[in-house]
Parts: C-alpha cells; sequence; structure tokens
C-alpha cells in the first residue's frame, strides 16, 4: 500500500547551472514551485520579492513547458530582461506545484538578478 | 526633537491637503517618518496640489506601488522618473526614462556587464582597492566617512567597471552629483544650468575620446564601452550624442549616489543598533542579510515617479491622463503590512531581500547584484580590519527628496 502511494507521488528533479541535482516528491499544498524548492532547501533561488512576478531573480527552467499554465504578460515582461532568457524559461513563483502531474526536470540558471 | 521649533512638528495635525510631501528639507533633517506613515494610514492614495512640484499623486503603501510598477502601460516612465520633467535645454535620454519596446532593447544590451557572472570578475579587484583604501585611514583621529571611504571607493568602483583613466576618476563622482543637483530637487542653487551643460559636454568629449580609442583595438576586456561596442543594440550609441550620455549617466548615477549612501548608512545604523552589529561580528555568513536590510533602512532613492498614460481608476481613485504619479519607496520599506518591525533596523530578517529600495518589475534595479556585492566586500573588509568605527557628531544630510543620503560623517577607527 505505501509503496504505491509513494510510486504516483511525482517528483521534480531540480538541477544546479554545475549539473548537481536534487530530487524531491512534491508534497501537497497550494504552493508555488518556488516556495517549495525553497522549503526544500534547494539553492539558486533567491525569489527577492517574494513570489509577486516584480523581480526575476526566480528564474528557472522547465523540461515540460505545456505541464504548467500560460505565461502571463508581467511574467513575460521580466522574462525579456533575462540575459539567460530560453524558450523553456519561466519564473518559478509563477508555476503552480498542483500543476506537477508527473516526474518533471526544472534547471536553474548560473545566476540570479 | 525639540517640537516647538520643529519645522515639521505641524506633519501630523495639518490637513494633508496642504502639505508639500516632496520638501526636500524633510529629508534633510531626517523627519519624513511620521508624514509616510500619516499618508499610508489616511491617505495611500493622495493627491496634492500644493508645493513647488504639485500637483502630483503620491503612492505611499508596499503593494499599491508593485501593482502600479506590475502595469507600465499605464504608468509610464516617461518623460521623467523624477517629478520634475527634464529640463528643454537639459535633455539627456536614457532607459530608465523610457517605455517599452526601446527600454528593454538598450537594458538587455547593459545588463549583461553587471550580471553576477561578470561581478566574480571584478571582485577580487574590487575587495584588494576596497582593502588599500580602508588600511590607509587615519587612526584615532576623526575623518569624513562620506569623503574617505563611500566617495573614494564608489569612485573607484565606477572608473573599474568603465576602465576609465584612474588619475582623472574624481570627475565621475562629480557629473554624478551634478546630474541630481538640479535646483528644483535639491531646493538650493548649487549649479547653474550652463555649468550643467557644460558638463554634459564633458562628458561626451571624455567617453567619445575613450570610445575612439578602444575602438577595433581587440583588447578583451569586460569594461562597459567595450561591451557597449559590441552589443548590436548599443554599437552605434555614439552617434547619438543625448541617449549616450544619458545611458552614460544613468549607470554613473546609478552605480554611485546609492551604494555610496549605503556605505555610510551602514555605519550609523551600526552606531544606532550597537547589538546588531554584535550578531554580525559572531557570525559573518550574515553579512549578505546585513547588506540587504541596511539598503532597505537607507532607501538611497526615496522615490521613482511614473506618468498616467490613460484616465484610470485606482483604488478608487481618478486617475487623469498625464497626471504624476510618486512612488514613495522610502514608505513601502516602513509598510507594517508588509515588512515586520519596520522601524527596527535588524539584520537578521526573514526575507531581508523583499524591500522597496530597487523598485520593481521591468525597471527594477538592474545594478542590484553589483551594490549588494560592492557592500558586502567593504563590511567583510571593515569588520576584519576595525574593533570599531565610532561616530561623533550627527551626519550631514542632503537637502534632496530623489537622493537620500549624506555629505558628512565625522567618524574614529580603531584598528582590531
Ligand atoms: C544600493 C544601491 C542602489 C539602489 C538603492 C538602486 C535603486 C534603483 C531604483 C529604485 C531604480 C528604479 C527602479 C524602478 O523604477 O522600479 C533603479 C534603476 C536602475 N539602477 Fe539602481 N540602485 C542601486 C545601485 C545601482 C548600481 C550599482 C547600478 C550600476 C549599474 C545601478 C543601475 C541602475 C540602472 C541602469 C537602472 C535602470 C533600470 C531600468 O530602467 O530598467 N543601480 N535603481
Ligand atoms: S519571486 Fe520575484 S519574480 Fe518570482
Amino acid at each position: 500500500m505505501t509503496d504505491m502511494m509513494e510510486s504516483v507521488v511525482p517528483r521534480i528533479i531540480f538541477v544546479q547551472a554545475d549539473g548537481s541535482q536534487s530530487e524531491v516528491e512534491v508534497s501537497r499544498g497550494h504552493q508555488s514551485v518556488m516556495e517549495f524548492a525553497l522549503e526544500s532547501g534547494i539553492g539558486g533561488i533567491d525569489a527577492d520579492c517574494g513570489g509577486s512576478a516584480v523581480c526575476g531573480t526566480c528564474h528557472c527552467f522547465v523540461n515540460d513547458p505545456h505541464m504548467f499554465g500560460a505565461i502571463e504578460p508581467n511574467e513575460e515582461a521580466m522574462l525579456g530582461l533575462r540575459p539567460d532568457r530560453e524558450n523553456n524559461s519561466r519564473l518559478s513563483c509563477q508555476l503552480s506545484l498542483s500543476d506537477v502531474s508527473a516526474d518533471t526536470t526544472i534547471t536553474l540558471p548560473e545566476f540570479q538578478m | 526633537m525639540n517640537a516647538p521649533t520643529h519645522p515639521f512638528a505641524s506633519d501630523l495635525t495639518l490637513p494633508l491637503t496642504e502639505i508639500d510631501v516632496a520638501d526636500p528639507k524633510r529629508f534633510e533633517l531626517d523627519c519624513w517618518q511620521p508624514l509616510f506613515s500619516r499618508l499610508r494610514k489616511e491617505s495611500p492614495v493622495h493627491y496634492q496640489t500644493v508645493g513647488d512640484l504639485g500637483p502630483f499623486w503620491s503612492i505611499s503603501r508596499f503593494d499599491d506601488i508593485v501593482e502600479i510598477e506590475k502595469n507600465a502601460e499605464v504608468f509610464s516612465s516617461e518623460p521623467s522618473i523624477a517629478i520634475i520633467d527634464p529640463l528643454p535645454e537639459l535633455d539627456i535620454k536614457n532607459f530608465i526614462a523610457m517605455d517599452e519596446p526601446s527600454h528593454s532593447l538598450q537594458r538587455k544590451a547593459f545588463q549583461p556587464v553587471v550580471a553576477p557572472k561578470n561581478l566574480t570578475e571584478f571582485e577580487s579587484l574590487i575587495r584588494s582597492r576596497t582593502r588599500a583604501a580602508l588600511e590607509s585611514l587615519p587612526e584615532n583621529t576623526p575623518f569624513n566617512w562620506v569623503e574617505l571611504v563611500s566617495r573614494n571607493l564608489t569612485t573607484q568602483m565606477l572608473a573599474t567597471l568603465f576602465d576609465f583613466p584612474w588619475e582623472e576618476r574624481q570627475k565621475l563622482s562629480m557629473w554624478s552629483d551634478a546630474a541630481v543637483s538640479d535646483e528644483r530637487i535639491t531646493g538650493k542653487a548649487d549649479l547653474t544650468l550652463e555649468e550643467r551643460q557644460l558638463m554634459a559636454v564633458d562628458i561626451f568629449e571624455s567617453f567619445s575620446k575613450l570610445w575612439q580609442e578602444r575602438l577595433d583595438d581587440g583588447v578583451e576586456s569586460f569594461d562597459l564601452i567595450r561591451l557597449m561596442q559590441k552589443d548590436p543594440n548599443t554599437k552605434d550609441l555614439i552617434n547619438d550624442p543625448v541617449m549616450f550620455i544619458g545611458n552614460l549617466l544613468l549607470l554613473i548615477v546609478g552605480g554611485n549616489d546609492t551604494t555610496r549612501n549605503s556605505m555610510t548608512g551602514g555605519v550609523i545604523f551600526f552606531n544606532e543598533n550597537p547589538s546588531e552589529l554584535e550578531k554580525v561580528r559572531n557570525d559573518t555568513s550574515l553579512i549578505p542579510s546585513m547588506v540587504s536590510e541596511v539598503i532597505r533602512f537607507q532607501t538611497p532613492l526615496p522615490h521613482m515617479r511614473r506618468t498616467v498614460t490613460r484616465d484610470f481608476e485606482f483604488k478608487g481613485h481618478r486617475m487623469k491622463e498625464g497626471d504624476k504619479v510618486v512612488l514613495w519607496y522610502c514608505s513601502a520599506n516602513r509598510d507594517d503590512d508588509v515588512i515586520k518591525n519596520p522601524d527596527s533596523f535588524v539584520i537578521d530578517r526573514e526575507s531581508p531581500r523583499n524591500h522597496a529600495s530597487f523598485g520593481f518589475g521591468i525597471h527594477r534595479c538592474m545594478g542590484n547584484r553589483l551594490a549588494e556585492m560592492q557592500l558586502r566586500v567593504l563590511w567583510e573588509e571593515c569588520l576584519d580590519l576595525f574593533e570599531s568605527i565610532e561616530v561623533q557628531a550627527e551626519p550631514t544630510r542632503l537637502s534632496n527628496n530623489f537622493v537620500r543620503g549624506y555629505s558628512e560623517l565625522e567618524v574614529v577607527v580603531k584598528r582590531n
């Protein structure tokens, strides 16, 4: 029973810019990926503004962009300023943890600013 | 302070409509807090018609400022981010006072130079220059910290960033001072318009010379000028002198006054809160958090201004196209709806970077990590070198509503 439960809990694999990885099981809660990462002790996210999409320092790259809700204009504007913007760039504070339906990988940038 | 003689004692009793929120004297006397705490409570979206700079709206709550900065289409940064509009005779353009899409195009060209990746290249140089400046300070004799440390170090930093001729580096802080010495901001006639115009010419000539010398000289360097020359967005900037001078000045002012006054503010705050200094002495891993707290407590730029692009209702107030909206960061930083115990200087807060001093949204300070690094290095070296930095007298503060800072802070330092 316990084994079965565990096998359906999705995990986020956080990959740091230096390649090091941490796998974290997604616990329940209406959190953002940013909050979840900070609570799980994942480095590489500064989140200066605490999740209001107005600082851009929770930038990350998602492996499964379709898993998450669309990019709102505010998020787009902040991402647009990042010198290291990629097609799969997101602000982790705008990603809802409840959207994580299967194992997925999130990569953190070399720096936040 | 002595209530009867205090010129702003009436801030708590006068009808708010009769008060000039932007009076620079309030910052010179450092007695701005009571007015803003009253505004946050009684009139968080406040319209003033009085005063030399009126009419304008004052926004004093943290969350309202965030909301306005998120809406850059309605709340434009053009034509100016100071309450005053640019003088036609001195119309200098730069991306802090531009809207999309031009703003992003230019900002992206400048941003990589102050990216943390690049900063690590600069850090050891900054550290050795900081160390040398601190080691040369007189011991056991009073001196002006603003001149010998804050001003000296930020000038050196700028010269490092631009790879500016070392012997001429004083020019950089002179230009920075001049840029914010508009009589309408300071309430004093420090420099005439003509002097400021001549200064603009001097800036253009000095940097044009460096630009020409460096053009295609094949030297690999991270300095701002070479970076501008490499980026397609800025490589022809020199052909547009107004924009060229403007963006140079933006980097000079942005990186100078702000950091300089935080370097001084920190010394003052520690003298007022010795137990906080003890905390960092006992645990130097708190230095980054303490740096953010210094920047919050200082709020080196008390406000930015926006201009309403179309009639708009904000929190039940009808704003009209063309209205000026002033975002008071100094007030947001004391808003207890967002910041716990905001009037206390606490170096180990839970989320120390969640302050308003760098603004929010697309214009959020581009040099924030650079500023934090400079201040971190300064305090790492100060704690290593000095047993104490004792303030001898009340600091002399600037009469300026745009830059909250100091011209003099007399201190005595003792070596470890
Ligand atoms: C403690 C130090 C500093 C403080 C408090 C500060 C504060 C600010 C503020 C309030 C803004 C406007 C934000 C807004 O409108 O939302 C800003 C913008 C800016 N700052 Fe800083 N700043 C500091 C240091 C620096 C440094 C060291 C640089 C050097 C490169 C710099 C460069 C800029 C630039 C280029 C902008 C314009 C950004 C844009 O419009 O996109 N600042 N800063
Ligand atoms: S935490 Fe500031 S944008 Fe996400």
